[in-house]
This record gives structure tokens, sequence and C-alpha cells, in this order.
């Protein structure tokens, strides 16, 4: 740490006022304060003194993130090579390797060319990088097919960082989540990459490796859009070894994410406990009135237990670690039970009623991002309207 | 029963006025930019099409349409006036809409100046007669899914602006490039708010 200090101490007359680096003094700042805890202190006013700030909330977000990350590469490696039928005969560690060449690219390509864009805006703008893209950029890559070529993966964080963040004023005045902006652009720009059953299983083949027969590569939700039964088991899905985007498959590693989350209090208990029930109420209503579906396909992909919904598909990851975004969720605390319940009730329905879309996380999270500022609006009203009527009663008294 | 509830949400959602067919946008933009005006603009507009709609349907299908008038006697039976349908529908959404003037000026005077020019321009707005355009156009089978229609396609376009009022005055704070403020960002955020309306594109009750 020495040394990285003495090397910031050394180059810093460049970047402050007169040096011949003036200009990208944001660029120094933000690597000085990711390092160290910054020494500047407010001159005036009230003065909160707390370890944490934006920085060190996000790390502990991207921290909760590294077990699926790490898992996603075990599992698009597996899953590869399950696809050559070769699955046996690798190592662990062959999977892993294989996964981490494919996926640390993608996170290398997200945080590049997100971060460019920060401090570009940074420096035409004169303020301090904002952390924010700390998050999304791990986010991106967890939520992108494997086989996304990157440089649509480069489009997509630049569409989310300019138009979806960077217009509002950057970090904290955005109005939807941006990395579910990358994905949803990615996913209506070039939908053969972003669905079906071709993108989610790598089956590039060496000389002398073939695809087994009867392969398939269509993902849970997926396979029961179309026929009502999926080859997986429950406790494949719970655990992960299936197809999906890379970081969403393992339900198991994100529940960890979420322990840490709720525990350093950072992520919002409230969103992800009503996003369930909601998520539980849509599944129970679904296996309630199956009977009444319009197709046998989708009787049976209504009639699937409740309790499966939750472990399918990214609904645990989305509701984790997007619902929970505290920029573009609700603010208020009646507002996040609101906000939570109705995202998973939409995401269950979009899911299972909307033929054009296998999965319905993303835009649910989107639709509510949307509706959120409203349910403040009328939480807060609420609330108003309460106080007045005590002060009326207490007047009158 | 199913058919009506098909229909009403169909046109909040699916077939949103504001994020499908980008219809109304000029009042839409211009009166969100808070909450309790963009609900009393809103309830205006479900009202508006609420009765426009079954009215013109009632027009549509007793005097305009080819036939529509062999009730008359069967002399009338090959008269097609559908040529008049733009100039009747207007006459009818324009006569509504001074109806609805006059409730809230007389009830709600508050509302109705912050309103303004728009109360009345809502005879002119694209949403209003595009409902009955599209009642024409889609063949409703009778009065009971057009007036659903009108509700539905009002109640759509209610949510949107109340939800973007609401998101303006979220970010009326916000740190939005000079170039961008106003209008601007509300187009962006339009499109955006189309992007998250598409998750209902597609869904069959």
């Amino acid at each position: 740490m020495k040394l990285f200090k003495n090397l910031l101490d050394s180059v810093k007359p460049h970047f402050e006022e007169g040096g011949k680096l003036e200009k990208y003094y944001p660029v120094y700042d933000g690597f000085a304060t990711f390092l160290f805890t910054p020494g500047h202190t407010a001159h005036s006013g009230a003065h909160v003194r707390d370890a944490i700030d934006l920085k060190r909330t996000m790390v502990t977000v991207i921290f909760a993130m590294v077990p699926a990350l790490l898992f996603g590469m075990w599992n698009a490696g597996n899953l590869h090579y399950s696809a050559l039928g070769l699955a046996e005969s690798m190592t662990f560690m062959d999977k892993f390797l294989w996964g981490a060449i494919k996926i640390v690219p993608m996170v290398v390509v997200s945080y590049a060319v997100g971060l460019g864009v920060e401090f570009i805006f940074c420096i035409i703008k004169k303020h301090q990088i904002q952390e924010g893209f700390l998050v999304s950029g791990m986010l991106i890559p967890l939520i992108m097919p494997i086989d996304i070529p990157l440089w649509m993966l480069a489009i997509s964080v630049v569409f989310a960082v300019v138009i979806g963040k960077e217009v509002f004023g950057g970090t904290g005045m955005n109005i939807l989540n941006p990395a579910l902006t990358a994905r949803a652009f990615a996913f209506f720009a070039y939908p053969s990459y972003m669905s079906g059953d071709k993108v989610w299983i790598n089956t590039s083949t060496a000389e002398g490796q073939s695809v087994v027969d009867g392969f398939s590569g269509a993902t849970v939700l997926g396979d029961l859009a179309t026929s009502g039964t999926t080859q997986y088991s429950v406790m494949d899905m719970f655990l992960g070894f299936i197809p999906g985007s890379v970081g969403e498959t393992s339900t198991l590693a994100i529940l960890i994410g979420a322990i840490v989350l709720i525990w350093t209090g950072i992520g919002s208990w409230r969103i992800m406990l009503s996003g369930v029930i909601g998520a539980v109420v849509m599944g129970l209503i679904f296996n309630t009135f199956a009977e009444y579906a319009i197709s046998p396909e989708q009787q049976a992909f209504m009639a699937v237990p409740f309790w499966q919904q939750l472990i399918m598909g990214g609904f645990a990851f989305g509701i984790v670690f997007m619902a929970t975004d505290p920029v573009s969720a609700a603010q208020t605390q009646r507002g996040k039970w609101i906000y939570g319940f109705l995202v998973g009730f939409f995401a269950i329905m979009i899911r299972v009623f909307n033929p054009a879309y296998p999965e319905g996380i993303m835009l649910a999270i989107l639709f509510m991002n949307v509706m959120a500022p409203l349910i403040d609006h009328y939480v807060i009203q609420a609330n108003i309207n309460k106080r007045k009527k005590r002060l009326a009663t207490v007047k009158a008294a | 029963m199913q058919e009506l509830i098909n229909i009403f949400v169909k046109s909040i959602f699916v077939e949103n006025m504001i994020f499908a067919y980008f219809l109304g946008m000029c009042s839409y933009l211009a009166v969100s930019k808070k909450v309790s005006t963009g609900v009393g603009l809103g309830a205006a507009v479900i009202f508006v099409l609420g009765i426009t709609v079954p009215v013109n349907y009632l027009l549509e299908n007793y005097v305009l349409k080819e036939g529509a008038l062999s009730w008359l006697g069967p002399q009338f039976a090959e008269v097609d006036l559908s040529f008049l349908s733009f100039i009747m529908f207007i006459a009818v959404i324009a006569s509504m809409v001074q109806l609805v003037e006059m409730i809230v000026e007389k009830f709600a005077p508050a509302l109705y100046s912050a309103l303004g020019i728009f109360l009345p321009l809502i005879a002119v707005n694209c949403s209003i007669l595009g409902g009955s355009l599209f009642m024409q156009e889609r063949n409703y089978n009778s009065i009971g899914e057009a007036t659903v229609f009108g509700l539905g396609s009002g109640v759509g376009w209610f949510l949107a602006i109340v939800a973007i009022a609401a998101i303006r005055e979220k970010i009326r704070y916000s740190n939005i490039p000079a170039p961008l403020r106003g209008l601007g960002i509300t187009f962006i955020v339009t499109g955006l708010m189309g992007i998250a309306f598409m998750a209902f594109m597609g869904i069959k009750l």
C-alpha cells in the first residue's frame, strides 16, 4: 500500500490546479479515493463521520456477486463440455478455466467501456468520478448469455451509461437500472443473440470433438414455454447446473450474495421478501387456475409448483441484485413493499403468459422502475394526509 | 366476459396509446410536470374516451357504415356514408369536450386553470380520435366491447401521464446536462418507458 501511496503523492501535483494535467483531476481523484480514504473534508455544516461511502457500498455489492460469478465460470465450462460429451473426462479446473477464459473478457470489456465513458463525462462536466458503474459493470456480464459478441456487449454498455444514466445527471439520478437497460437494449436490438436455445451454451468444437446426439441448449423456461416439461431436476435448478445467463443460474450462489447484502444492510430485505411473496402469490394463482389455460403447454407451465418458479431462470438474481438497486427502486419503506411485490408478481405473470419472452424478471423490474416514483408519490401523499388528519383531531381535542 | 377483460387489459398495457402508438403526445408532454394536473387531465381523457368511443360506435353502425341505414327502410340498404366518419367523429368529440370543460370549470376551478388550454385541446388530442378510429378499424362486436376499449385506452393514457409526471417530479433536481433539460429529457424518459412497457407486448389472455 505504501508503494501506491507514494506513487499517488508523487503524481498529485500534476493534477492539482495549475498542473499540466489539471483537466484530468477527476481521473486521479477516482483512483486515489478507490485505494485510500480521501483526506479532504467539508468546510462547514454538519458532518457525518462514517467509514462507509458510495465506493465501499459498491464494493460490498461486488463481493456479494462473486459467488455467482465464480459459479457462472465453472457452469459455463461444465455445460460446454457436457454438450460435447466430455463432462466426465474433464477436471474441475479444466471447466473452470474454460469458463474464465470466456467470461473474464466480458467483465474487462464491460468495465473498460463503461468506466471510459464515465471518465469522459467527468472530464467534460468537471465533476468527480461517480462510482455507480462499479456494480453495473459487474452485473452486465452476469446477465448476458455466454456467447454474446464482445462488441455487442460494448454497445449495450455505452447505451446504458449514456442514455440510461449520464443524461439524467449521473449516478443516483437515473430512473431505470443501468444494467437492465443494457440488457433490454441488447435484447431488443440483437434478439437472435439474446434469446432462443442456441446462445446459452457454447458449442464450439475443436478438432476431433463433436456435439452429442440429442443435445438441447434451451433454458428451463424456454423448455417450459414450448413443451411444458423440462429435462432438469429441481436440485439442478437450485444448484444451478442449467443453461442461462452467466450469473443467474445458481440460486444457491445468489442466496449467499443475498445474505451478504441483507447482513450489511445494503440490499433492502423488504424488496427481496415482498418480491418473493409476489412471485409466490402469482405462482399460487397459476396453480389454482391452471385448468383454464389456453393450450396444454401453458397448462403444464401454469401447473409448475409455485416454489419452483422461484429457482428457475433469472428470478432470484433479479430480485436480489437488480430490484434492490437503491436508486431506481421505490424510496419509501411502504413503497418498497408494494414495489417488490409487484416485481415478483409481474415477473411470473410475464414469464407464463407472454409467449414473446420466456423470462419476465428483466421487464418486470424495468416496468416497476418506471412506476416506482408514482408509488412513492402516493405513499408520501397518504402519509401527509394521515398526519393532517391527526393534527386536526389533536387541535379539535 | 373474458373477451371484455381481454380487451380492457390489452388496451391498457399491450396497446397503450402512448407507448405503443405514441398518440396524444402533445398534452402528455406539456401537462406532465406535476402529478396532480396529470391526474386531472388523465381523468378527463378517460371520461372523453369512455363516452365518445361508444357514441361513435353507434354512429358508425347505425348511420355511417355501408348498409347501416337499412333500419330506416330497404331503400337505404345501399347507402354508404363512411366518407363522413372523420367529420362526424370529430363533431361528437368536440361536443363531449365542451361538456367536460363545463363540468370541470364548475366543480374544479383550480384544476381548470391548471389545465389551461389543454382541456379544450383534448378535442384535437390524437388519442381521442385515434380511439374512435381504432374502434372503427377493429370492428368490435358490441357496444359493450367498444365502451370497454374506450375506457381501457383512457386508463392506459392516464397511467402513462401519471407515471411520467411522477418521474418528472423526481428528476426535477437532477443534474441533467443543460441542452436536455425540460422536453429533451422527457422524450428520452418516454422512450425508456416504452422499453419497459414492451414487457406486455404479445400477451394473450
